[in-house]
């Protein structure tokens, strides 16, 4: 029994079916069904999300220049990378150019959400896939001491301090229920790290949220307030007034010095306990190599930070720009946006409807037209579903593919990509790391490379920030304090009708926007984001997206508490349209299991 | 209960999403209390929007922290209710499927963990009607709420020893909590 994938992979969903859903209010959100094999082996995934159903209908009839304080909303996590998207949307369909400041301070902020999004996330969602909580209890303080000082010079080491840790996580966990941390696996076998490496990377974790406040003031800073700091088309809206004699909230010598502060801290942190940690994790996880999915053989990266203001070529990007095929690491393929025949979206298995469904639409002619009905063999009820049919229109998330390939965005991605391409600062730190845990370049392709691909670029992406402030610093005191064009800012300045296309590397993959301007006002707009390209349902070739793929043949230990299966889809650093505030009063549980 | 006024911190925040119609109660909220009243200094208002650990630092910074939102509580639609102090939820998840699904539990939780999560909680919801339709406004039953939710907000702080006085003067539209088209009359005006 099964089927094969034009992709490479062979499907069978006779097995048992394993259900995780998040069980929020929202329809669909993200939930994952996966059958497994006698022995407990995924031998079929299905992923399934909620993402926003066409921003044209908020924006259309809207001002282009205010286009980004609605992508803005979009996510509560990607605020400032959707917005860039979206200035640099406008801009490329108007012709603007941006000075060589905004370009500078445009990357820095970037970077630091690269930066500060890749922490948090390491810390605060993924390390509790890895790191058991409940067992750090048990850690001997001076052993964890030792073992701390031997992988990191970080002067947070002391036996005392991670004995006073200890007794503050000790105090939660007896405040009831495990206090703060009652929804997990605790005690899974999955979980490999002795107790001292638990409760060190406790210690982190805290640190971690304590370190986090001080990176997002470089927001603040540079864009005017936080949260949702102020974007500008043609440029960015702070001045610059080095004397800080001028206006209020301009950039002065002060301000630049405490950027400058927070970036050495950024490379401290990440050199001294991220990367430490992710190293020390991975050396215990070394036979865990699962979840590579697409990223051996599929992956793309638009590429980012320019290293010159309005060039937008794979030259002047700092992150890689290309696309690998069928793991040909020996070419990496050019993009263009604007090829109506390269990346299109797909919706024979989404809710949606096209008036040819066998074919993909480019976003400039994008549509949004739901169309909620469930495959012949789904179980349950459209407002209850009890198991999805992926013969059918199973998702809300659309297929976007790059001539017809399922592909995979992300940190990983880009890190193979500028492996393939000999980059030094991406090739050699990663080789580094292998040789350090005696793995092959093999080991790249599964859930532990891509963390530990974000954990490079985390490092990466702080000495770049350090590098851009540098030049900023040197321009302004040269004399250049410009930060905005704003010969284009007059709608009357125009033409009648304009498209264009902005694209960033998010945290978490390749994020572009597609804008159609007609009479000064938008008439189309269309967002591709990186969940979409990774949490994709299958295409009309039957293709299978980059989470379907990274499940395939793992093994679970207990299909009941599928700690696998979170382990594998957080290492993509997942998005979902945000709105995740809704409080209820008994501490949901995000995830139910359901076996079948 | 705090006893003087000006040696505590406050914090009044909206959260939520406006773009996902009642989800954007919090938000809505907060920005109609800035433009009504005027605050003393040691009163912080802020619009969180779907922001989650980003959030910790201002809790931290707060003693009494007041919070308008949409909550599940299975109410009937449009239903406010006021939750307190220890009564405020509040978890760290591992089980979660994204980042992006950090409730507000877990921002309170965070600050809990660090040790700096304010003393007093004031949490102001409502339950919302419709939280599924992109890009609609908020339903009436829920819009008729904010004007409530913030004269409870003002009896919370009263009771916290802090009066707020209405403004005098409209507020301008560049001082206003929200921009860049996405403030309430804005953004619900549909574009024709």
């Amino acid at each position: 029994m099964g089927i094969q994938t034009p992709n490479g992979f062979k499907l069978d969903n006779s097995g048992k079916r394993v259900v995780v859903d998040p069980l929020t209010r929202i329809e669909g959100h993200l939930r994952v069904e996966v059958n497994v094999d006698s022995d407990n082996v995924i031998r079929n995934a299905v992923s399934t999300g909620t993402m926003w159903r066409g921003i044209e209908t908020i924006l259309k009839g809207r001002d282009p220049r205010d286009a980004w304080a609605f992508t803005e909303r979009i996510c509560g996590v990607c605020t400032g990378t959707h917005a860039l998207t979206s200035v640099r949307a406008v801009e490329n369909a108007l012709s603007i150019t941006i000075p060589d400041n905004a370009n500078s301070i445009r990357n820095i902020m970037q970077l630091c959400l690269q930066v500060h999004d890749h922490l948090v996330h390491f810390y605060h969602l993924h390390a509790l896939d890895w790191v058991d909580i409940v067992s750090a209890l048990k850690a001997d303080p001076k052993a964890t001491s030792v073992l701390a000082q031997s992988i990191s010079s970080w002067p947070l080491s002391s036996p005392g301090y991670f004995k006073d840790l200890q007794i503050r996580l000790t105090k939660f966990v007896e405040s009831g229920q495990l206090g703060p941390f009652k929804n997990g696996y605790w005690g899974h076998a999955a979980y490999k790290l002795p107790p001292e490496a638990n409760l060190m990377a406790v210690a982190h974790y805290l640190e971690a949220l304590d370190f986090q406040k001080e990176i997002v003031k470089v927001h603040t800073i540079y864009g005017g307030k936080n949260p949702h700091p102020n974007w500008l088309v043609g440029g960015v809206p702070c001045a610059i007034n080095i004397d800080g004699t001028g206006a209020v909230g301009a950039i002065n010598m002060e301000r630049l010095n405490l950027v400058s502060s927070i970036i050495d801290r950024c490379i401290e942190f990440t050199e001294k306990v991220y990367l430490p940690d992710v190293v020390a994790i991975g050396s215990f996880y070394k036979d865990w190599l699962y979840g590579g999915g697409l990223s051996g053989k599929s992956v793309m990266s638009y590429g980012d930070i320019p290293e010159t203001a309005n060039d937008y070529s794979a030259k002047s990007l700092k992150l890689p720009r290309g696309v690998i095929l069928n793991g040909n690491l020996n070419e990496v393929l050019p993009i263009d946006h604007g090829d109506p025949e390269q990346i299109q979206e797909f919706v024979t298995h989404s809710w949606y409807k096209y008036p040819d469904e066998s074919k993909g639409l480019h976003p400039w002619d994008g549509v949004t037209e739901p169309n909620y009905v469930l495959g012949p063999n789904a179980k349950g009820t459209k407002t209850d579903i009890k198991e999805l049919d992926e013969g059918g229109k199973y998702s809300w998330i659309k297929a976007p593919r790059w001539r017809g390939n399922a592909v995979e965005v992300g940190p990983l991605a880009r890190y193979i990509i500028g492996y393939a391409q000999n980059k030094p600062e991406f090739k050699e730190p990663t080789e580094k790391l292998l040789k350090t845990l005696g793995l092959p370049v093999s080991a790249l392709f599964s859930t532990l490379g891509r963390t530990a691909a974000r954990a490079l670029e985390c490092e990466w992406a702080a000495h770049q920030m350090r590098y851009f402030q540098d030049k900023l610093v040197a321009r302004i005191k040269a004399g250049d304090s410009s930060t905005a064009n704003v010969e284009k800012w007059k709608p009357e300045s125009w033409p009648k009708e304009a498209k264009g296309y902005g694209f960033t590397e998010a945290p978490r993959g390749a994020l572009a926007h597609w804008i159609k301007i007609k009479e000064t006002k938008i008439d189309n707009y269309q967002c591709v984001v990186p969940t979409t390209w990774n949490g994709s349902p299958r295409d009309p070739k039957g293709n299978i997206g980059a989470f379907e793929a990274s499940l395939m043949d793992t093994p679970m230990a207990n299909p009941e508490q599928p700690l696998e299966i979170l382990r594998t889809i957080h290492s993509f650093d997942p998005c979902l349209a945000c709105s995740t505030h809704v409080m209820s009063p008994d501490g949901q549980e995000m995830a139910t299991v359901k076996v079948r | 209960m705090p006893t003087s006024s000006l040696d505590n911190r406050i914090l009044v925040l909206g959260i939520g999403n406006i773009l996902w119609a009642d989800e954007g109660f919090g938000v809505r909220a907060v920005e109609e209390f800035h433009r009504r009243y005027v605050v003393p200094p040691n009163v912080t208002i802020l619009d969180g929007g779907t922001q989650g650990l980003y959030l910790v630092n201002y809790l931290e910074e707060a003693d009494c922290l007041i919070v308008f939102d949409a909550i599940d509580y299975g109410l009937e639609p449009g239903r406010l209710k006021l939750v307190r102090d220890d009564e405020v939820p509040r978890f760290t998840g591992a089980k979660k499927m994204s980042l992006h699904q950090t409730g507000f539990q877990e921002v309170i939780s965070a600050a809990d963990l660090l040790g700096r999560c304010p003393e007093h909680l004031a949490l102001i919801g409502c339950q919302p009607l419709d939280l599924e339709d992109w890009g609609g406004p908020l339903t009436q039953p829920v819009r008729d709420q904010i004007a409530p939710a913030i004269a409870l907000a003002c009896e919370v702080l009263a009771g916290w020893g802090v009066a707020v006085t209405l403004r005098n003067e409209p507020l301008p539209a560049s001082e206003r909590l929200l921009a860049n088209d996405i403030d309430h009359l804005s953004y619900e005006m549909r574009p024709a």
